[in-house]
């Protein structure tokens, strides 16, 4: 018989029963929430008189809605206030551990969890975000549900599920320099397609991935999603361990050593046989640029807008002419022609201190090109801000003219007031550049955070290898 | 949740790949803090020339007469036939609100976004991956026949045309039971309470760890 995947080992783990047909009730270790997409969850628990099965599981934080304003006190927008205080109200009328507006710890949810070690290998995680697939850099079985499967998990603490396939992504190798670990998932993305990962749960594996550490497995790992699969994940290793000691929730002294233990296990077997694998090679990774309006509409930062009379799919050629008509561009363009409005770095993608130092190594000492309406920075979470600013990275930014702003989503989705205007591009390291995503009409361009750290000086896209 | 057993729909086609959940439901109505109000802005930036924000009187707002939904002819529609990858992106299930608050019932397409999929059945809609080849015959079909209606049979698993041709589809028996009968997952799942305690208390013990 075959070994074990890590997908298989997390699964078997957490099979609370299974029917013969496969549907299985699945245990939920860690949930996540956040204020978009859990108010009616928490409504619909009231409403049935039911509890929270066991409340210790749950973090909560808003994120989506939060200002990042330097010093706010008040948000603006009233429906955006009603959300977050719906939060408010339901976490401290339930008692949940809880990190609200004014707690330095408060963030993206994505980036507290793995901070506060509330993210732990072997754990299954949820949350009513599609970006859930961050957690599984961690080993960790983590993937997006909707509101109704929020108070499913609220009221039972497992979700109904059947397994999907798996798939290897083997990225053999290693990186040049100038190249990370966004311009690998977009690679793949631009590889597999944006449905190329649908039913799969996608281990990231090869001395690639081996070379990345958490912040970079992150990055991965959450635009899984963007290949169309719920759920990514990365072995356990050292680095992985390292990462995790001494987290505030993080098992200490003995259970430690016994958890971390449990934790060697989390791989997949040698004679692992997985549905389908996927190799890459890292050395023939180039820094990447999206051009369209899908994140597998993406090319190299030296290469030009594709011409969709050159594609032979009538589908494909109907949506990369609608991408261009969007995105307001002339096939045949060089990738490093294209003007850009507004640089974003930030993101559950890329809002973690590594990547803030990425960019600010490019940064520093330069200046943001005049011709920029906007550069903004906007970290993570509080614990990243602080970090940032012990290390003088804020100083960097601010002083080559970028805005140094608050924790929260932000850019990402324009959910707060922090938004493009109708036809203005921008360069953001964050994960979804479909029409509208960062602001109505607005045109956004996925890259790394060193290659939005290079075009906000310049002013249009350039081969950060060059730089 | 409204069983669904059979329907009999006009048919409304989004000729596009990849369709996201941002297309058919904008971040700004994510704002809501209900389960309704999402009807009227669904495609919202597709289906109005004017920027549209929570609580808008859609009544008077500028349309896109060149979507189809604005279209008089699709008026009415309870099916959706759509492209590859059909909901794509972003968790959110005010993308299914918002299309059962307008009227659709069923979405038919060549593949769909697994947590779109998931989210479909948890309201009562059904959606129905077909071959590639055919969701082509049926949008060329719909464009070319204005009142086309398709018939929709979940126990049979059965689509069927104006012409009587009928293609059958896979569901997973588990969300079709839920479906035709209209249960409640969270109740179902309750009635396992014991099963999930005893593996709780197991867990305890083999991996404390997990339980703070």
């Amino acid at each position: 018989m075959a070994g074990k995947t890590l997908y298989d080992k997390l699964w078997d783990a957490h099979v609370v029963r299974a029917d013969p047909d496969g549907t299985t009730l699945l245990y939920i270790d860690r949930h996540l929430v956040h204020e978009v997409t859990s108010p009616q969850a928490f409504e619909g628990l009231k409403l049935t008189g039911r509890q929270p099965w066991r409340r210790e599981s749950m973090v909560a934080m808003a994120d989506h809605n939060t200002p990042t304003d330097p010093g706010f006190t008040t948000i603006a927008d009233p429906v955006s206030r009603l959300q977050v205080e719906t939060l408010d109200a339901n976490a401290r009328g339930l008692n949940l551990r809880y990190f609200p507006i004014g707690d330095k710890r408060r963030g993206i949810v994505h980036v507290v969890g793995p901070e506060q070690g509330a993210t732990l290998p072997g754990m299954t995680i949820v949350c009513g975000d599609s970006h859930t697939s961050t957690h599984g850099a961690f080993a960790a079985l983590a993937f997006g549900i909707g509101t109704s499967e929020v108070e499913h998990v609220m009221a039972t603490q497992c979700l109904i599920q059947k397994k999907a396939k798996s798939m290897l992504v083997r990225v053999d190798g290693q990186l040049g320099p100038g190249v990370t670990a966004k311009d690998i998932i977009l690679a793949i993305i631009g590889k597999i397609g944006t449905a190329g990962g649908t039913g799969y749960a996608i281990e990231f594996g090869g001395p690639a991935i081996q070379a990345l550490s958490m912040e970079g497995r992150m990055t991965i790992c959450n635009m899984a999603i963007e290949a169309g699969a719920r759920a990514g994940m990365v072995a356990v290793d050292d680095t992985t361990i390292q990462y995790v000691q001494g987290r505030p929730s993080a098992p200490q002294g003995a259970l430690w050593e016994r958890a971390a233990a449990a934790w060697r296990e989390l791989q997949s077997d040698a004679d692992a046989v997985f549905d389908q694998v996927v190799p890459l090679d890292a050395a023939m990774i180039k820094p990447q640029v999206t051009w369209g309006t899908s994140p597998e509409m993406v090319t190299s930062v030296d290469g030009n807008v594709p011409d969709p009379a050159r594609e032979a799919d009538p589908v494909k050629r109907q949506s990369m002419e609608q991408a261009l008509r969007y995105m307001g561009l002339q096939p045949n363009t060089p990738m490093t022609q294209i003007k850009l409005d507004r640089v974003f770095i930030g993101s559950c993608t890329n809002g973690r201190i590594e990547d803030l130092r990425a960019a600010a190594a490019v940064i520093k000492g330069r200046k943001v090109a005049a011709s920029l309406k906007q550069a903004l920075v906007v970290p993570g979470s509080g614990l990243v801000k602080q970090q940032a600013e012990s290390e003088g990275l804020d100083r960097i930014f601010t002083e080559a003219g970028f805005e140094w702003r608050e924790q929260g989503c932000s850019m990402c989705l324009a959910m707060n007031a922090d938004r493009l205007l109708a036809g203005e591009h921008c360069a953001s390291t964050s994960n979804r550049n479909f029409e509208g995503r960062q602001g109505v009409g607005g045109r956004t361009h996925l890259v790394s955070p060193a290659m939005a750290a290079v075009a906000a000086l310049a002013g249009h896209f350039v081969d950060v290898r060059t730089f | 949740m409204t069983p669904f057993t059979q329907l009999d729909g006009l048919v409304v086609p989004v000729d596009r790949a990849n369709v996201d959940t941002d297309a058919i439901i904008p971040k700004q109505f994510l704002k809501s803090i209900k389960r309704t109000g999402f009807g009227d802005f669904l495609f919202d930036e597709w289906r109005y020339h004017d920027h549209g924000e929570p609580g808008m009187d859609c009544a008077n707002r500028p349309r896109r007469t060149e979507f189809t939904l604005n279209q008089p002819r699709y008026q009415g529609a309870t099916i959706l036939l759509g492209r590859e990858n059909f909901g794509c992106g972003s968790s959110r299930e005010h993308a299914v609100w918002a299309l059962e608050e307008y009227g659709i019932r069923c979405m038919i397409a060549p593949s769909f976004a697994d947590i779109f999929f998931s989210n479909s059945f948890k309201s009562g809609l059904l959606p129905i991956p077909l071959a590639t080849e055919t969701v082509d015959r049926l949008l060329r079909e719909v464009e070319a026949t204005p009142g086309y209606r398709l018939l929709v049979d979940l126990a049979a698993q059965t689509v069927k045309t104006p012409s009587g041709e009928t293609f059958s589809f896979d569901v997973d028996p588990f969300r079709k039971e839920c479906l035709l009968n209209g249960w409640d997952d969270i109740g179902l799942t309750l009635h396992h309470a014991e099963e999930i305690r005893a593996y709780e208390a197991q867990r305890r013990q083999d991996a404390p760890w997990l339980f703070v």
